[in-house]
């Protein structure tokens, strides 16, 4: 497996202007940095508004980065032109989260899924149509659905056109915000086994970004947990949820719904409402909401440093890797 | 998609997740096959047929519009083909006895010699103004100078309202700003006062300038309401999706965002259209726009309103044609925005849906078998 994609000290800030006249930043993304290697599946996860969505954005420059680099197998597209964007693009997709605004009520799946092929001249009056087919066919949805428009379709079948459109360049890397969280359980299954078929066949890499722990438990091997802009904590998926290192880890973890009567979980109860993205709290900006902050915590900013078994936190105060899980079965 | 294939992919992840209840959900999710909207089982009839043959036979089924266009094109036929064709060096004799620069001695005070009971045409159907002029002929005279007018002016203000309005609208910042205080500007200056310096200018100019120019002046409502609506789309999922797939900008703006607009386009400019004959009106009866012995029909009532209590002929006929044109190009209009729109329901029986409902089914049992 070789690196596909890099992120270093990725920042994205909005600026704002208030009712005084006054100028504030917003720190959407304040110093992401991540990589993902070919044919590997990253989660990105934390709570609504820590900056997860962006970084997405940003990698597929729907935003425009502040400050960092984004490199794509070792070459700088950070601030790519018109050329690059493009070249960029037909190998990184992205796929959005609400199916019902993503598709162009005018336009039939056709030429919704055909857009891309348009836009980089592969489009063919011959084989075109036959390509879409065989997209539709592959997301798993019939060929006659073609001449339809977005608004026959069920949310489910719409994410799917939603894949379809993202795979018609054959892209190595898939950028998924969200994407089963406007879909209700059962089709949230379909879409998810979709996309591990996905990568088996073809050896698809994708970023997926989730605030729902079993989901991305379930189709990612590596997660990134992000907090107020920062990543705080990265690792394998399975061993970053079950013995986290990083408390906003153990709480976001520990909040989630047991998944069985029998399991028993410790509910860590965070203080305090998520601080300001324009004015983030000093040195660790878990601290002002974190049961084991002390004055070293407000002072110094903890780096995200590697502690082995290709896992990282960034806390000065990490739960012990032998420390009791948080996810405990009791025996029945 | 079986319950053994999605082990195989958890165990990719290295999760023996099986007491999840996410994974009894998908395997009840095995073999349930996905709702589907009511309003998936629409437009049986568009299968495989282009998007502008979609449009014209969702157009055809409207029946307002239909009639609408037909009345029109009756009114066209008659205008131009009773009074002929004297436009650009070409010049075509209409089948009416009288044309409408001709004064023939007043018959009668004037009164229109039309009866229906029994049905008689008579020398002066619609009747004879003061001085002598035949009014079917007046009126057939201006209908064709205000038809040419009034469609010049809409494609010519559609034409600079959405140009206008989509540039703005989707680039933003100073564009925006430049453009739109050009729409201000454009909205301040007194109208009539620029009709009358370049009336005075010009002098008697031909419905063609006439039309292009009130078609410049009266394109600012359209390029206020294709901006705000083109803000608006900008900023949807679709642009945005559009735009990682690699589109440009001007390919955003034509393929994704203008079709989105085509409602407010048709209603605004038919609005426009109707509103410039009442304009036409205006001008001609300030002397700037169709002079005599040329006719418009909004010269023609400009003329005879006092007259309006002694000889109500004289005001009837242009005004009806007035109605006619502004109300069928309205009718059309709604029947244009109707055939664009995809999400229309017109147009299929009760039973038809039904049917069409099964087939979906059909359809998508048959791919979930085949997907897994």
């Amino acid at each position: 497996m070789s690196e596909l994609l890099r992120v270093d000290d990725l920042k994205v800030h909005f600026s704002q202007r208030g009712f005084s006249g006054r100028k504030r930043v917003i720190r959407a993304v304040d110093g992401v940095s991540l990589s993902i290697d070919t044919n590997e599946a990253l989660g990105i996860i934390g709570e609504s508004g820590c900056g997860k969505s962006t970084t997405g954005r940003a990698i597929v420059h729907l935003e425009d980065p502040t400050e960092g680099r984004i490199s794509y197998r070792g070459a700088d597209v950070t601030h790519p032109d018109a050329a690059a964007r493009r070249a960029f693009n037909e190998k990184v997709q992205f796929v959005f989260q609400d199916p019902m605004s993503s598709l162009n009520p005018r336009m039939t799946v056709e030429s919704i899924i055909a857009e891309p092929l348009r836009a980089f001249g592969a489009w063919d009056r011959v084989t075109g149509p036959a390509r879409v087919v065989e997209l539709l066919e592959r997301v798993g949805l019939p060929a006659q659905f073609a001449s339809r428009y977005p608004h026959e379709f069920s949310g489910g079948q719409r994410q799917r056109i939603g894949i379809a459109r993202a795979l018609a360049l054959d892209p190595e890397l898939l950028v998924l915000d969200e994407p089963v969280s406007a879909l209700d359980v059962s089709v949230q299954a379909q879409v998810l086994n979709l996309l591990m078929d996905l990568r088996r066949q073809q050896g698809l890499a994708y970023i997926m970004i989730s605030h729902d722990l079993d989901v991305i438990r379930h189709v990612t091997d590596r997660i990134a947990v992000m907090y107020l802009g920062v990543v705080v904590e990265t690792g394998p998926a399975d061993e970053v949820l079950d013995h986290p290192l990083h408390p906003y880890t153990a709480a976001l973890v520990s909040a989630t719904p047991p998944s069985s009567p029998d399991e028993h979980r410790e509910r860590i109860r965070l203080q305090g409402e998520l601080p300001s993205a324009s004015n983030p709290p000093s040195g660790c900006r878990f601290r002002t909401r974190c049961w084991r902050a002390t004055e070293v915590c407000a002072e110094v900013v903890p780096p995200l440093e590697p502690v082995g078994d290709g896992r990282s936190r960034a806390c000065h105060h990490p739960l012990d890797l032998g420390m009791p899980t948080i996810r405990t079965e009791s025996a029945a | 998609m079986t319950f053994g294939q999605l082990n195989a992919g958890s165990s990719d992840v290295g999760t023996p997740g099986g007491e999840d209840p996410r994974n009894l959900a998908l395997q009840s999710a095995d073999g349930l096959l996905e709702q589907n909207d009511e309003a998936s089982i629409e437009m049986h009839e568009v299968e495989g047929l282009s998007l502008g043959r979609i449009v014209t036979r969702r157009f055809f089924r409207h029946r307002a519009a239909m009639i609408c266009l037909i009345i029109l094109a009756i009114v066209v036929v008659l205008a131009f083909t009773s009074q002929g064709i004297d436009a650009f060096g070409v010049q075509i004799h209409g089948w009416w006895m009288w044309t409408y620069a001709q004064v023939p001695d007043v018959i009668n005070g004037g009164e229109p010699t039309l009866s229906l009971v029994p049905f008689n045409i008579g020398i002066h159907p619609l009747g004879q103004d003061t001085v002598g002029h035949d009014m079917f002929a007046q009126v057939m005279r201006g209908t064709q100078q205000s038809l040419m007018i009034v469609f010049l002016a809409g494609i010519v203000s559609t034409f600079i309202g959405v140009t206008l309005g989509s540039i703005a609208g989707y680039f933003g910042g100073w564009i925006d700003a430049v453009l739109m205080r050009l729409t201000d500007i454009t909205i301040i200056v007194p109208f009539y006062l620029i009709a009358a310096i370049v009336g005075q200018t010009v002098g008697g100019a031909g419905p063609a300038f006439l039309g292009i120019f009130l078609g410049a002046l009266l394109w600012t409502t359209l390029a206020r309401l294709v901006r705000g609506e083109v803000l608006a789309l900008r900023e949807r999922e679709f642009v945005e999706a559009a735009k990682v797939a690699g589109a440009s900008d001007a390919r955003i703006i034509f393929r994704h965002i203008l079709p989105n607009t085509v409602g407010v386009i048709i209603v605004s400019a038919t609005l426009t259209m109707s509103a410039t004959i009442l304009t036409e009106a205006a001008i001609s009866f300030l002397g700037f726009g169709v002079r005599s012995p040329d006719t418009s029909l909004g010269l023609i009532i400009s003329q005879y309103q006092a007259a309006f209590s002694t000889r109500p002929w004289l005001f009837w006929w242009p005004g009806l044609f007035i109605v006619v044109i502004a109300l069928t190009i309205n009718f059309i209009g709604d029947g244009l925005r109707d055939a664009f729109d995809p999400r229309q329901r017109r147009g299929l029986t009760r039973r038809a849906r039904r049917e069409r409902a099964m087939e979906v089914e059909r359809a998508t049992a048959a791919a979930a078998g085949s997907a897994s």
